[in-house]
């Protein structure tokens, strides 16, 4: 007979770093190694909050949303005490039931049998894209010949948006991004405009301003069958400009990265097509664009012996899950052996990315057009890391390609 | 190719198979069961109005409304009237299921989802209140003005009706044993584009409510209708195959892998996320042959079109499903 261990309630460990400083938002894989290893639950000091590295965890309160809710705000900010700085999301800011009716009537906008009939329109974007890159030359930068080229393109279109104002959406996302962490050298960069660029996006979310057919027009109609209401119809629009621009954006950056830098890879994409959707996912994993979203707890939640009190807020590290080596093997390795299926880089549970499909037609079609044309793609020089509190992306991708 | 583990479907797919942890009588002839996952794990997320198919040990496959709180991620509650006219499942439940015994569970899907409205206006026949009970604790929490017209025999027959008292005069309860035929077109009154009228069930309740309410815009009214025959064959036990349409390879399904683990072990490749069918990000083209859709995705006549599924769970009612993978 054995006798099982006494139970010790673990004390909560602490940090003192800065996950939304220039330093580790720079390069924040070391610090997300030292949180995973600190702990299951971890008090960032300097905010006064919790946060969460490891997959189980992440994963276990991202699908957990009665005690970890999103209706407090995802970002810094505790909505039960301050007062947004934009009307939330219904989708991204909002508990059930409210969350319900709206989640309801996009998933079935964005499912991938709704997409399947912008496949053809887009494929063709994605052949002239490439034409056009290539006609200029073979080395550009990947950046903003490419992954701000094609999102930009095919998802604004697919919206219904009218043409002018579409240079608004990047400013307008990177500083809704930005404004989910603290207030620091970032939101001070993107506050002087917020409230015009806020206004200007508001307002291409009206029915008149939109295509007749499209996603916005889409989301109209649902309103019109009485799915969603009217006075909900903008706020949802204004979620597909807010969630799907930058993030496709990013990801398409990330596997144009991981190509480039894994050239290995790259061959055995032109070797098998098929991979294509296994390397978006994967470079999504990896790079996981969106970092970090807060949770707020409901009651005082027990997590690993760690008690998080009613109301606190808790930063949820997406990308470290996706590092963890406790449920990775190999996982800084970019690698389309891999079944990256379970990953956190779209979230998980009720508010996991309802945008999926659209970012995986995007990336899938770009790269297929690229297999078709590219031989060899690598870099030139070091690329630049554009800074974003909640984003992890790249400024400029410096790269050169053989044609086959 | 990934390696398929010895372990048995069930213990990979633990939310597939759901244990009976608790059964009640809830009126006459009506029983609720309270189903959790064996390994205690969390349940997909469902909505108030959703539905789960209860797959039980003889082949027969039922839908049940969740009647429970949704906010409950360990169990769901489904009530289950004992149906003399029916074709052998309810009475199956009520015979031979006891705490303990398992089921296979697919979905929840929500064909009656709870809609934003001001005002709500919820007719229940019978236990058509099953979908109803979460709908009211929404509306409570959506800050919406609700009222709720409950029609039965006789008050023996009618469950929940203890549960409902709290709501004082929002309930109005109504006995044909006692009062005759309930006036509907005076209950649920003159079109409003600020009220939305929900309900639920016998055939005759839903046709007098759709004839009283043809004035009434498009999706202001909704009715929660369970079609007789929504699984035309069994489950079943025994192998399938597939065939992967881009390369032509036959793999034999066996009862103990998923259709994704079939396809990755084939040498194609397919990304699963939620392995809950909630998710979509494995679906697949289905080019022939007839699916056993498990998902949480579909409603009913895209399940009925046979032209894809999520292979995370779904499996196959055909001998072969041809598959563009």
């Amino acid at each position: 007979m054995s006798i099982a261990a006494p139970v010790h309630s673990p004390s909560l460990p602490v940090s003192d770093e800065d996950p939304f400083s220039e330093e580790i938002l720079n390069d924040p894989l070391p610090f997300q190694e030292r949180l995973r290893d600190a702990g299951a639950v971890v008090l960032l000091e300097k905010y006064g909050t919790y946060a969460m590295g490891r997959y189980d965890t992440v994963e276990f309160a991202l699908r957990n949303w009665p005690e970890f809710q999103s209706g407090a705000g995802v970002g810094l900010s505790n909505f039960r005490f301050e007062k947004p700085w934009r009307p939330p999301s219904l989708l991204l800011e909002a508990d059930p039931p409210h969350h319900n009716a709206p989640r309801a009537a996009l998933a079935k906008i964005l499912s991938p049998r709704s997409l399947n009939r912008l496949a053809p329109a887009w494929r063709d974007d994605a052949d002239k894209l490439i034409d056009k890159v290539i006609s200029s030359g073979l080395e550009f930068d990947g950046v903003e010949a490419l992954s701000e080229q094609f999102p930009l393109r095919v998802f604004p279109d697919a919206v219904g948006l009218r043409q002018d104002g579409r240079d608004l959406l990047l400013p307008y996302g990177d500083h809704l991004f930005n404004a989910f962490g603290p207030e620091n050298f970032l939101t001070a960069k993107g506050a002087p405009r917020a409230g015009e660029l806020s206004a200007a996006v508001n307002a291409m979310c009206a029915r008149d301003q939109l295509a007749e057919t499209g996603l916005g027009a889409d989301v109209w109609a649902a309103a019109d069958r009485g799915d969603i209401t009217e006075a909900q119809a903008p706020l949802i629009v204004r979620s597909l400009l807010s969630a799907g621009i930058d993030t496709t954006v990013h990801g398409v950056g990330s596997v144009l990265y991981y190509f480039a830098t894994n050239p290995e890879q790259w061959e055995a994409v032109k070797a098998d097509p098929g991979l294509v959707r296994t390397a978006f996912d994967e470079a999504v994993r990896l790079e996981s664009p969106v970092q970090t979203f807060f949770r707020t707890a409901t009651t005082d939640v027990v997590v690993d012996g760690v008690t998080i009190p009613d109301g606190q807020k808790i930063l949820m590290f997406l990308g470290s899950a996706n590092h963890d080596p406790r449920r990775w093997e190999n996982p800084d390795a970019f690698d389309l052996t891999r079944d990256p299926s379970g990953h956190v880089g779209f979230g998980m549970g009720v508010h996991q990315c309802i945008g999926q499909h659209v970012a995986r037609l995007e990336a899938a079609t770009l790269l297929l057009a690229m297999i078709e044309r590219i031989d060899t793609i690598e870099l030139t020089d070091a690329p630049s890391r554009h800074l974003n509190n909640t984003l992890r992306a790249w400024e400029t991708l410096p790269l050169r390609i053989t044609l086959k | 190719m990934n390696e398929i583990s010895s372990a048995t479907l069930a213990e990979r797919t633990p939310g597939s198979t759901l244990r009976i942890a608790t059964r009640e009588v809830a009126a006459e002839g009506l029983i609720t069961l309270d189903l959790e996952r064996a390994d205690g794990g969390r349940l997909p997320d469902s909505t108030p109005g959703a539905h789960i198919d209860v797959m039980l040990g003889n082949g027969l496959t039922r839908q049940y409304s969740l009647c429970g709180d949704p906010r409950d991620a360990h169990r769901y509650r489904v009530a289950v009237l004992r149906e003399p006219d029916g074709r052998g499942g309810s009475a199956s439940i009520h015979d031979e299921l006891t705490v303990g015994s398992t089921v296979g569970l697919g979905g929840p899907r929500n064909n009656f989802a709870i809609v934003p409205s001001n005002r709500y206006k919820f007719i229940a026949g019978g236990v058509g209140i099953t979908p109803i009970l979460p709908m009211i604790v929404a509306a409570d929490q959506l800050g919406a003005s609700w009222e709720l017209l409950y029609l039965g025999r006789r008050r023996e027959t009618m469950a929940f009706l203890d549960d409902l008292v709290r709501y004082g005069d929002r309930v109005t309860i109504h006995t044909s044993a006692d009062s005759g035929r309930a006036d509907l077109a005076a209950w649920i009154g003159a079109t409003d584009p600020d009220t939305k009228v929900f309900v639920c069930g016998p055939t005759g309740l839903l046709d007098e409510v759709e004839a009283s309410t043809i004035s009434w815009r498009t999706g202001w009214v909704r009715l929660e209708r369970f079609q007789a025959a929504r699984h035309p064959a069994p489950v079943r036990t025994a192998p399938f195959e597939i065939e992967l349409a881009r390369t032509g390879r036959l793999v034999t399904v066996n009862p103990d892998v998923t259709v994704a683990e079939a396809i990755r072990d084939a040498g194609a490749t397919v990304l699963t996320s939620c392995g809950q069918g909630v998710c979509g990000t494995c679906e697949v083209s289905l080019l022939a042959g007839e699916a056993d859709h498990r998902d949480a995705i579909l409603d009913d006549s895209e399940r009925q079109a046979q032209n894809c599924m999520f292979v995370c769970l779904s499996r196959a009612l055909t001998d072969r499903l041809v598959l563009d993978a």
